[in-house]
């Protein structure tokens, strides 16, 4: 167990070590997630305001969008500079580096959050700070449940052909529940009184949701990245 | 080989059920969904709606029923025509065996 | 078994389907006609076991490819993708005559009813299970096999997400709770009907990926 947290340890720092001397991958998913929330905000602002619930649709597509972005660099990156056979030849556990390329792009995807939640309040006029903790346990529960299906399908199909469109091909109808809940509780909670019932609901699906998957994907990592 | 991997599969299926137990029960209790909710049956019954207006029925439910067919039928040509393909490369292969 | 009697079996049961179907209708039309929608209900007749073939070619593809991942039976991949396939058409069989019940019974094609929109996303998950498989280059059958369990796993989640989606929308409930009894007999013998035709085509498309394998083989075999 101790040895299979270190191995998730060592290669999430070795993500963020080399995010952190370029941020090619933050700069430009960070960008493009704020292109999104005007593209979308010119489509569905109507003579200055917003349409009922925009705020939290727009921010869970946002996050949604940049995210397959973010897992298809971060894997193009990998398969570029071939790190990724040497980590399957590694005598590591591969559900190890499995969960520490998770941690990494999680960790990532919670820098561009912290960039966009604000932005999407400001633009949107949304009170995402009534109710902070309720924020950030939906954002981590949806962020860690799109990225578990998403470092899956991004790492299996880095041999594959039409890698780049495929990514998303598989990776939205898997998680249009994670949308559902995103959208519904952020909705919630950004009503003029909180539905906190609401929020805890949607929230344990989640949060559901992520144990599943996180479970599933470290049950087929193994079979999927070997011949 | 396969050892470390069985031995990594029950540590994994291990702490999935240890983490399903665990958040199962809080989960569940906080997860039940609202009460209430208006949940009004928005069935308007059709004869209320002025004959004029109206759709004819019989032909959508047949028109249906053809496109069931429709659909059927042309998933059985596309088995059909792959299965024509395979006999022809059956052929053709015979023929290269035979040539040799 | 001598594969002409296998054969001759399946030919049988081709004919069996056929005839059930051709005389299916008659049944459904001796059905009463339901009080609230009309003649319009008896696409239930032929919409509902349709779904229900839909649920479960996607859960043979799912346990398929789980097998598949896991203990590498070809034979295993091969039902997957025969499975997949029914999905999508049973999938297409659902998702056009749930819409035009709907548009005569409610006035919309679509109304993002629980139910139509879990078989819709479901539909999908298989569609892009073909596209994995076609477009996805060498090793896509393990892509897929990838897909099809995820897809699987999620039925569940959909189901519930899209459900209480609709919560503050009017709940509306396709299926009447319980049947009619002069319905059930017509409705049974449908599902029958289909559940034949589904085994069929399911069998049929099997042996024809596994005679797809020996072809290839013997090809391989052949330029050595």
């Amino acid at each position: 167990m101790k040895q299979f947290l270190r191995v998730a340890w060592i290669v999430m720092r070795k993500d963020l070590t080399v995010e952190v001397r370029s941020r090619e991958i933050l700069y430009t998913t960070a960008f493009f997630a704020a292109s999104c929330v005007l593209v979308f905000a010119f489509a569905l602002v109507r003579e200055g305001r917003p349409m009922e619930d925009a705020a939290a649709g727009i921010l869970w597509i946002a996050i949604s969008f940049s995210g397959t972005l973010a897992l298809g660099r971060t894997f193009e990156r990998e398969r570029q500079t071939e790190t990724l056979k040497a980590l399957m030849l590694a005598p590591a556990d591969r559900p190890a580096i499995y969960v520490g390329k998770l941690l990494g792009i999680v960790a990532l995807l919670g820098v561009v959050e912290v960039l966009l939640v604000p932005m999407v309040g400001v633009l949107f006029d949304a009170t995402f700070w009534a109710r902070p903790v309720w924020l950030v346990i939906l954002l981590a529960a949806g962020t860690v449940g799109f990225t578990s299906v998403g470092t899956l399908f991004a790492a299996m199909l880095v041999r594959a052909r039409s890698r780049d469109v495929l990514l998303p091909v598989l990776l939205y109808p898997i998680t249009i529940p994670i949308i559902i809940g995103g959208v519904r509780g952020t909705a919630a909670l950004l009503q003029q009184t909180p539905d906190e019932p609401m929020i805890r609901f949607w929230a344990s699906l989640l949060v559901f949701f992520d144990v599943v998957f996180v479970t599933l994907a470290l049950w087929t990592f193994e079979p999927l990245m070997t011949e | 080989m396969s050892d470390g991997d069985d031995m990594t599969r029950m540590r994994i299926a291990a702490t999935a059920a240890l983490g399903f137990l665990l958040t199962a029960g809080p989960v569940r209790a906080l997860g039940q969904p609202p009460a209430g909710g208006a949940q009004v049956n928005d069935y308007v019954p059709v004869t209320s709606v002025p004959a004029a207006e109206q759709l004819p029925a019989a032909p959508m439910v047949i028109g249906a029923y053809a496109f069931l067919w429709v659909v059927l039928l042309a998933y059985v040509f596309f088995l059909w025509r792959k299965m024509k393909g395979l006999e022809r490369e059956l052929a053709d292969l015979q023929k290269r065996v035979q040539s040799k | 078994m001598d594969q002409r009697l296998k054969d001759a079996r399946i030919f049988n049961l081709i004919v069996f389907a056929a005839v059930l179907f051709a005389i299916g209708p008659y049944f459904v039309m001796s059905a009463p006609v339901e009080q609230t929608m009309g003649l319009i209900q008896k696409i239930f007749y032929y919409h509902v076991p349709s779904a229900m073939m839909l649920f479960a070619a996607a859960f043979v593809c799912g346990i398929g490819s789980a097998v598949f991942l896991f203990k590498k039976h070809a034979a295993a991949d091969r039902l997957a993708l025969a499975a997949g396939e029914l999905a999508v058409v049973f999938g297409i069989i659902v998702l056009v005559t749930g819409p035009i019940w709907a548009r005569k019974a409610w006035g919309v094609w679509w109304q993002w009813d629980a139910r139509l929109t879990s078989s819709l996303l479901l539909w999908m998950m298989f569609v892009a299970y073909l596209l994995v498989r076609r477009f996805g280059g060498p090793g896509s059958e393990k892509l897929s096999a990838a897909m099809a369990l995820f897809g699987m796993a999620n039925v569940p989640f959909v189901y519930v997400s899209v459900n209480y989606w609709r919560t503050l929308h009017p709940k509306t409930s396709v299926i009447t709770e319980g049947l009619a009894p002069g319905m059930k007999a017509p409705f049974w013998f449908c599902v029958v009907a289909f559940a034949i035709l589904f085994t069929v085509l399911l069998t049929l498309r099997t042996k024809l990926e596994k005679d797809r394998a020996v072809v290839e083989e013997l090809y391989l075999a052949l330029d050595e």
